[in-house]
């Protein structure tokens, strides 16, 4: 399946996939009536490092052990996206204790937490991080795995 | 504090009601116009540092930034332009000479832009490039004067090397040091993929990009950097380079700063250590002493690479192209004054020189009325800016066009002329890790594929119209363009009418 | 094939989902006391807390049995095991032979026996959905409730019901609340922040004698009350599996397969042992995420698989009150402490190994810290000084990044 690929060495670290990313779940159609002013709760996110950085999301594993560790079966794989029932979520955080890839995360009330569904749930289409990164640093591709 | 004569040449422009505090502008900006003030939470500019090269527009999530001229101004006076007399401030400052890069940017006349093509209409029809095939190959390299044959009345191939090109259209000279390491990979894979030519300038190959070699024309200036005996066979062809249109007279500079690791070693010069070439080159003060290079080089390299000789488009150029023709060289390559460069003294770029098209005319009629212009190619370069001045130069008896600017242009390059320093924030002038990773030759190279089929499919288009279905038959057919606006001087040493005639 | 599964829990789900991942005809039977379909347990506070509902507590979709071809037999209890002629035995009379048996039959809560108990009207505990709905029946605004227990099930309890009553009363015999899985700072942390919502706790401290709506401590204090919940801890059920044969010691005792001491019978969630990897020690690790995980282990070895349940720790993701506690592992070794106001975090290492951590208030990305811990990875094979700050991937080397997220494959695979 596609799945999102980092390639570090072309991060720039901008950070406009974790604003891309918000602005996509966010529901509205003007950034800056979506951001202006506000502490973005994006699902990508920038590691910076000594000359080095990449953004990280969710994986998207094929035995995902934030699944299996979801104690309200909110967290479910759907065509090889793992999702996430925010109606069912009650925000234990056991899918971010089990993480290996620290890529769940609190939405922004605290309640309920946030994950990368691949921009499936929002109008997106495809995912907004790789749509606009600069430099291909990110890529959605089916290597065939 | 000494007062700052200067003003602003640009205002940064940040609409607050687009602006999402993201710091995008900040994190791109090597020159550190962009910063953010957390107790206010807005970004803050200092215009003073901007050198306008829109890296921060366009990456700009909302589109809140745009770069306007500034329109502080000093008291009017078309005589002392405010560029002149900051000029004076800026030397009167250091004492130091003025340095600028990329092209000459005044308004000298552009002849390519007072030449206009002609398309059949009626007696002689038109082709169709969709429909019908269209030859936009040439060889470059000198052709035999006579046809020879065998005693069996066979053909006897004895054509000298050739370098064949699919289009037209080559990557001029421009060094590793000079531009990044992303930057020559994106030429070296685009030359590769259009089965055309990338040139390494004068700073040697990286070890790296010898796979390109087939599609690569080494280079020989007057520094030798980089030349050794692989070097000189890895490459398709060896250009001796003579002369450079931004700055003919004087040599290459490459700053300290940015002779750092592989560039140094590539060029096998000490780290840090400024790469100075010479004016001349010291071995050469006559066209034998040129013809002895030419012949040194071929010695190196078994005969089997042509030899270019590249000069800038200088008054004799007629005269010294003869002598090229005769020197043995395979190729002459010609740069003219609005020919780009990483680092020039501003009064060299801006005043030494002579436009292309004039230049490539007289040469072009010079070798013929000589009988020498089968010899060698002409390769022609110095702000070839779209595929009509390609079709332009070809039918001013071109056979190839490099082109160099246009070919950063594609790869982000926004002609902020601040190559000399080293800050390039498109990742193409620059040896800062950093910004190095800005050009991901993985998009560059593309670009660089998408924008050369884009002009063969304009030449095609061009080509058909005229009712020429190869780019033999465009070569020198001076019929096919007519001046506008040119005087009778202008219109002779170009070589054709004038339009309506 | 012939599947029994006794319990029909998370541990269960995950024996369904390993079975019908390799075998998709065999029959699988569950059998539950709950008359419910398969809902999460640890959700019964936040049922109390408004924050979900019956409906939303059910852990798999209603159609989970059907698409998975089982057959329930629901408020059901499996009274016997003949392991010989491999049959189970229901309340009913039901027989119902397997050729592999799963024996999550989960725990209970354990009530000590303390004076006077009989005395009191409104006794509970809390652990199932049931127990809950009981509880909420009673509550009133000015109830006044006696918790006897401060450790994870007390204390969850005492935050569902905490804007519901009048006031909470919490009674341990403990020093400090959650002993099991906070250290002491950490633990008087937390006491501080919970006894800020009208919870007072009573600690070194025991009931000595209820006389119906009184209770007088060990240390004299009398504590009045409304409302008992009973939370001091909970007991395997293992009768089943005692009367199957199974080794059991305080625990069904498994293998890494999750296979029993008898053949064919199996075991997962909180009635069975499984191997804790950071103390080396056999113990039950009541914890639903490893219930799932070896439910799934149970059952993909139960129709010919070879998984093993390796990489089992202790680990926590709970909170109250909004601050949030995550931890994992054991905390015997060299200590790294930090703290900042809301904030405790604490990792614990060991023989170039991150054995275990609390975290609490900044829970971030805290899976790398966890997978630390479950994956061995030895501390001089990433950058520590950095990952101690907070956890992040940059402090693994650039080849194994490039596993983790570039594709790139671990050396040795295709």
């Amino acid at each position: 399946m596609k799945r999102v690929y980092v390639n570090e060495e072309w991060c720039l670290g901008c950070h406009l996939c974790e604003y891309n990313c918000a602005f996509a779940n966010s529901g509205e159609t003007y950034m800056p009536k979506a951001l202006k002013d506000q502490k973005i709760y994006p699902r990508i996110q920038v590691e910076e490092g000594d000359g080095v950085n990449f953004a990280v999301s969710c994986r998207h594993c094929e035995d995902p052990i934030c699944v299996k560790s979801c104690i309200t079966g909110a967290l479910s794989i759907d065509n090889g996206v793992i999702k996430v029932n925010t109606d069912k979520c009650v925000g234990c955080y056991t899918c971010i204790l089990v993480c290996p890839y620290g890529c769940v995360m609190p939405a922004s009330d605290g309640h309920v937490i946030q994950k990368c569904e691949l921009c499936t749930q929002n109008s997106c289409g495809e995912p907004a991080c790789v749509k606009g990164c600069p430099n291909q640093a990110i890529v959605y591709e089916d290597r065939g795995e | 504090m000494a007062i700052n004569y200067m003003v602003p040449e640009y205002e940064v422009v940040r609409d607050p009601q687009r602006c999402i505090a993201c710091r995008v502008c900040e994190r791109q900006c090597a020159n550190e116009v962009h910063s953010y003030d957390p107790e206010l939470n807005c970004m803050r500019s200092d215009e003073t540092k901007c050198v306008n090269c829109h890296r921060c527009v366009s990456l700009c999530p909302t589109h809140a930034l745009k770069i306007v001229k500034n329109n502080d101004t000093f008291k009017l006076n078309s005589n002392w332009s405010m560029q002149a007399i900051t000029e004076i401030y800026r030397e009167a400052d250091t004492g130091g000479m003025l340095l600028s890069s990329m092209g000459n940017p005044n308004d000298y006349p552009i002849y390519w832009d007072k030449m206009l093509i002609n398309a059949s209409q009626v007696t002689n029809p038109s082709i169709d490039p969709l429909r019908e095939p269209m030859e936009t190959r040439v060889y470059l390299g000198k052709k035999p004067d006579h046809v020879e044959r065998n005693s069996d009345g066979s053909l006897q191939i004895n054509t000298p090397p050739q370098l064949e090109l699919n289009v037209p259209i080559m990557f001029s000279a421009m060094s590793y040091g000079a531009i990044s390491y992303n930057a020559h990979e994106s030429l070296a894979r685009a030359a590769t993929e259009l089965n055309t030519y990338y040139n390494t300038g004068e700073g040697g190959l990286h070890k790296d990009f010898y796979q390109y070699g087939p599609h690569t024309i080494v280079q020989v200036a007057s520094g030798r950097f980089g030349v050794h005996k692989d070097y000189l066979n890895a490459g398709a062809a060896i250009e001796i380079k003579m002369g450079q249109g931004a700055k003919p007279g004087i040599g290459g500079h490459l700053p300290g700063t940015k002779s750092v690791g592989d560039v140094a070693r590539t060029r096998m010069i000490p780290e840090g250590s400024d790469a100075i070439s010479p004016a001349p080159h010291h071995d050469i003060y006559s066209i034998e002493d040129l013809r002895q290079l030419v012949y040194s080089l071929k010695e190196a390299t078994a005969y089997k690479k042509p030899i270019i000789v590249k000069i800038a488009a200088v008054h004799n150029v007629a005269a010294i192209a003869s002598g090229i023709a005769r020197s043995g060289a395979d190729i002459i390559a010609i740069d003219g004054f609005r020919g780009g460069t990483g680092a020039a003294p501003t009064r060299i770029r801006d005043n030494v020189g002579i436009p292309i098209e004039l230049a490539l005319a007289s040469v072009d009629r010079r070798l013929r009325e000589e009988g020498i212009r089968n010899n060698v190619s002409i390769v022609v370069g110095g702000s070839i800016r779209n595929s009509a001045d390609v079709v332009k130069a070809i039918a001013l008896g071109a056979d190839a066009v490099y082109i160099g600017t246009a070919a950063l242009i594609a790869l982000g390059c926004h002609l902020c002329r601040s190559c000399q320093t080293g800050k390039c924030n498109w990742g193409i002038a620059t040896q800062r890790p950093d910004l190095v990773k800005r050009l991901n030759p993985n998009v560059g190279y593309q670009r660089l594929v998408n924008l050369v089929n884009a002009w063969q499919h304009e030449i095609m288009e061009m080509m058909g119209g005229m009712g020429i279905n190869s780019i033999e038959a465009l070569k020198g057919n001076r019929l096919m363009l007519r001046g506008v606006g040119l005087n009778e001087k202008e219109l002779e040493i170009l070589g054709i009418k004038h339009a309506g005639e | 094939m012939n599947y029994v599964i006794i319990g029909n829990s998370i541990a269960a789900v995950g024996c369904v989902e390993g079975i019908r991942s390799r075998d998709k005809s065999g029959s699988i039977a569950i059998i539950g006391d709950e008359p419910y379909s398969v809902y999460s347990r640890p959700l019964i506070s936040y049922l109390l807390l408004g924050r979900t509902d019956e409906k939303r507590m059910k852990y798999r979709p209603d159609d989970f049995y059907e698409k998975n071809h089982v057959k329930t037999f629901l408020g059901h209890r499996a009274v016997k095991v003949d392991s010989k002629v491999k049959c189970v035995t229901l309340d009913d009379g039901t027989m119902l032979p397997y050729d592999k048996l799963l024996l999550a039959t989960g725990s209970k809560p354990f009530v000590p026996p303390m004076t006077g108990m009989d005395s009191v009207k409104h006794k509970f505990t809390f652990m199932t959905l049931d127990s809950a709905k009981a509880l909420e029946e009673v509550l009133q605004p000015d109830s006044r409730v006696l918790i006897i227990g401060a450790g994870l099930i007390g204390l969850k309890c005492a935050e569902g019901i905490a804007d519901r009553v009048g006031h909470v009363d919490v009674v341990d015999m403990a020093d400090r609340i959650l002993p099991s899985i906070l250290d002491e700072e950490s633990s008087a942390m937390m006491q501080q922040h919970i006894e800020k919502h009208h919870i007072s706790f009573s600690l070194s401290d025991s009931v000595s004698q209820f006389t119906e709506n009184r209770a007088t401590l060990k240390s004299g204090k009398k504590l009045d009350f409304d409302i008992l919940v009973v939370a001091v801890g909970v007991r395997p059920n293992v009768e089943l599996a005692e009367q199957a044969g199974c080794e059991v010691n305080r625990g069904i005792c498994t293998e890494l397969s999750c296979v029993t001491t008898v053949p064919d019978i199996y075991a997962a969630g909180d009635c069975a042992k499984s191997h804790d990897i950071t103390t080396g020690s056999d113990r039950i690790l009541a914890l639903l995420p490893n219930a799932h995980m070896q439910g799934i282990v149970a059952g993909t070895n139960m129709a010919g698989g070879e998984e093993v349940f390796d990489k089992a720790i202790p680990m926590n993701a709970i909170g109250f009150f909004g601050l949030p506690i995550i931890t994992a592992g054991s905390y015997d070794g060299e200590a790294y402490v930090t703290r900042e106001p809301g904030i405790y975090k604490k990792l614990v290492t060991k023989e170039n190994l991150l054995k275990g951590m609390i975290l609490i208030g900044d829970i971030k990305r805290a899976g790398i810290y966890t997978s630390l811990i479950r994956e061995k990875t030895p501390l001089d094979t990433i950058d520590f000084d950095l990952i101690k700050e907070h956890p992040q991937l940059m402090a693994f080397a650039k080849k194994d990044r490039k596993i983790k997220l570039a594709g790139a494959k671990q050396k040795g695979d295709a």
